[in-house]
């Protein structure tokens, strides 16, 4: 079991170090790097089936107990998000084995992937707020690497706002958690859990804001969105679509931990201030994405609109709001993941991201244009995809607390967002070749195709047999909204009782 | 910088800087000090020689390539984590073993081992940043 908790960050760990002896030896790497993403799938089953059938998991690293050492703690949330980071690694270390270059290879991207798979990981299991500082470093220092390999001009102009915007969240987030033990003299998530509802209630509501501020920077939400349109479209699109399916969603669940298990003294207060931002960021979102002509910069934008609504389900704290704004984050990983991919076919054949010089897909590509329809209505909310039963189920729950404005604002960058998706359809896919472009010939790689299509069929999947992802989703919510079993888990039975003595829980 | 003074005290100096890096390096677990540190002063003193004899004579002192260190560094640390759970504890619990050499004790760990591996990958990663830079 120990083994189990502690491998999704070992594991990619010691694929790196292997990979960077291996450095130079192209083929070996290749295969070891596909290889070993698909290996860290097939234990993220395994760990996710055994967070199933047993509860709770928690590894204590060194022995130390709780909370004196660092806890590994896989709940439901962490080890579906450990589960959909295998998938997405697979299917980009699949993808990239076509779009990437050599010379991006030679320069370090393989060993550099997996230390990110292994951040990402870590960020997800870990039971201990400086703890997850670290593999928040560490998933950055990978992903500027990445971001900025090849060293193009509009790589580094937008590596440079990526890097000073998160760099600028990192100093918050560790000023935010040495005032939290400074005021608790724990980072212990469960032990913090019990200790920060004895803090005064200014001083939490501080600390609260300093911890949204952190987060939200990673998360990308309004106003402090601006690093990622500038620099998610200028990486090969590989590493696009990880940073776009995978990276803004380690903020969205440090949101979520924090702001079901921490931060939750003054829900008014702090809750409230996430249904405001919530709904601009949707429509900045939006709006931003309607203005643009390049594929990529358009799905970048959709993906602020879209930490919107997920931040929309958390903001309404109840198990359905939280349930719905994970099942949103799945789905969504799944969609704008495949539709970075998909851009990156349309490339392959016509040659650019601009939407002017793309067309014709639709009749000369069909395949391309079935897969662009599931990825880009799914994303629109269209029934019965995915992100229709997403959407329904956050307004759903926003019906429930009677939060009418933002429900309002939630359907109308709906429409919105189909109206993105259309025009990139009209423009690539209906609208005939522009003159004097002429899509190259053949196929595009099976490589390339084969992780689009198994993205799309879980898209489909999430739409058509939704009931298991939501009965998941479901416990997911009951479990983030009564923290007590996470408190039994890393503490043990003492502290639980203590905790629903406090009257924290309901 | 084809400087007398800079390359002729340059020799004495990074035999001290060296020395004291493995001393950080040993200390670290008790007292201030530690692989991350220890590996700093290691990698100023390897600094120290590209600026005064070019990179290229750097390169060659360090008979590895700067990558091959920080693989070597992850590897050993990543080896330091699991010999714990070899023993079937949890990940990263310190393990040791005392030898006595005459009346010293001389104690190895897991937790020294994972030093090392810590040691290794920032000399790897500071000499790749200084030797690039050096090169240009």
């Amino acid at each position: 079991m120990n083994a189990l908790l502690v491998a999704p960050v070992v594991w990619p760990l010691a694929t790196a170090a292997l990979l960077v002896l291996l450095q130079g030896r192209l083929s070996i790497q290749r295969t070891l790097s596909t290889a070993s993403a698909a290996a860290q799938l097939a234990l993220a089953v395994i760990l996710l089936a055994r967070v199933a059938t047993e509860g709770i998991l928690v590894v204590q690293f060194g022995g130390w107990d709780a909370p004196f050492g660092i806890s590994f703690v896989a709940d439901h949330l962490a080890a579906v998000m450990v589960l959909v980071n295998g998938i997405m690694g697979t299917a980009v270390a699949v993808y990239a084995l076509r779009d990437l270059d050599a010379d991006r290879e030679r320069l370090g991207y393989h060993p550099m992937f997996h230390v990110l798979l292994a951040g990402v990981n870590g960020a997800f299991l870990t039971g201990d707020l400086f703890n997850l500082y670290v593999w928040f470093e560490l998933l950055l220092i990978a992903s500027f690497v990445l971001l900025t390999l090849g060293n193009r001009r509009e790589q580094l102009e937008g590596g440079i706002k990526y890097v000073a915007a998160n760099l600028v969240a990192s100093m918050l987030l560790l000023t935010g958690i040495g005032l939290l033990y400074g005021a608790t003299g724990t980072l212990n998530m469960a032990d913090l859990a019990l200790k920060l509802p004895l803090v005064p209630a200014g001083l939490a509501t501080t600390l609260a804001m300093l911890f949204l501020v952190a987060f939200g920077i990673k998360a990308a939400i309004f106003p402090l969105f601006f690093w990622l349109p500038a620099s998610y479209h200028t990486p090969p699109v590989a590493i696009s679509a990880l940073f776009g399916g995978m990276l803004t969603k380690v903020g969205v669940y440090a949101l979520l931990r924090g702001f079901t298990l921490l931060f939750v003294a003054d829900v008014a207060l702090t809750h409230g201030l996430l249904a405001w931002i919530a709904g601009i960021t949707m429509v900045v979102g939006v709006l931003g994405a309607a203005s643009q002509t390049e594929f990529r910069k358009i799905l970048s934008f959709h993906i602020v609109s879209q930490i919107g609504y997920m931040v929309m389900g958390l903001a309404f704290f109840t198990p359905l709001g939280i349930g719905g704004a994970v099942f949103y984050m799945v789905h969504n990983i799944f969609a704008k993941a495949n539709l970075f991919l998909i851009a990156g076919i349309a490339r392959w054949y016509g040659g650019s991201f601009e939407l002017k010089k793309l067309g014709g897909l639709y009749r000369h590509r069909p395949l391309l244009a079935v897969l662009f329809v599931i990825a880009a209505f799914s994303l629109a909310g269209f029934p019965p995809l995915s992100g229709f039963w997403a959407k329904l189920v956050v307004i759903r729950a926003g019906f429930e607390v009677q939060a009418w404005p933002l429900v309002a604002v939630a359907l109308f960058v709906g429409l919105l967002t189909l109206y993105s998706m259309t025009k990139i359809w009209l423009a690539a896919f209906w609208s005939p070749l522009p003159e004097g472009v002429t899509l190259r010939a053949g196929p595009a790689p099976a490589l390339l195709y084969a992780p689009v299509v198994a993205l799309a069929l879980l898209t489909l999947a999430m739409g058509f047999a939704s009931a298991p992802f939501f009965a998941l989703a479901e416990r997911i919510g009951a479990e983030l909204t009564d923290p007590t079993g996470y408190v039994l888990a890393v503490l043990g039975e003492a502290a639980a009782a203590a905790f629903v003595a406090q009257g924290v829980a309901p | 910088m084809k400087s007398l003074i800079l390359r002729t005290t340059t020799r004495p100096i990074i035999v001290v800087l060296l020395l004291i890096s493995v001393f950080l390096l040993l200390r670290g677990h008790d007292l201030p000090g530690g692989g991350f540190i220890g590996g700093l002063v290691a990698a100023a003193a390897a600094a120290l020689y590209a600026i005064a004899f070019g990179a290229d004579a750097a390169a060659r002192l360090l008979r590895v390539r700067p990558e091959l260190l920080v693989g070597w560094g992850m590897a050993t640390a990543v080896v330091a984590g699991l010999l714990g759970m070899v023993a079937g504890r949890e990940f990263l619990t310190g393990l040791w073993w005392v030898i006595a050499v005459g009346d010293q004790e001389i104690k190895l760990s897991t937790p020294l081992l994972f030093d090392v591996g810590v040691y290794l990958v920032v000399v790897g990663v500071v000499l790749r940043f200084v030797l690039s830079l050096e090169e240009r």
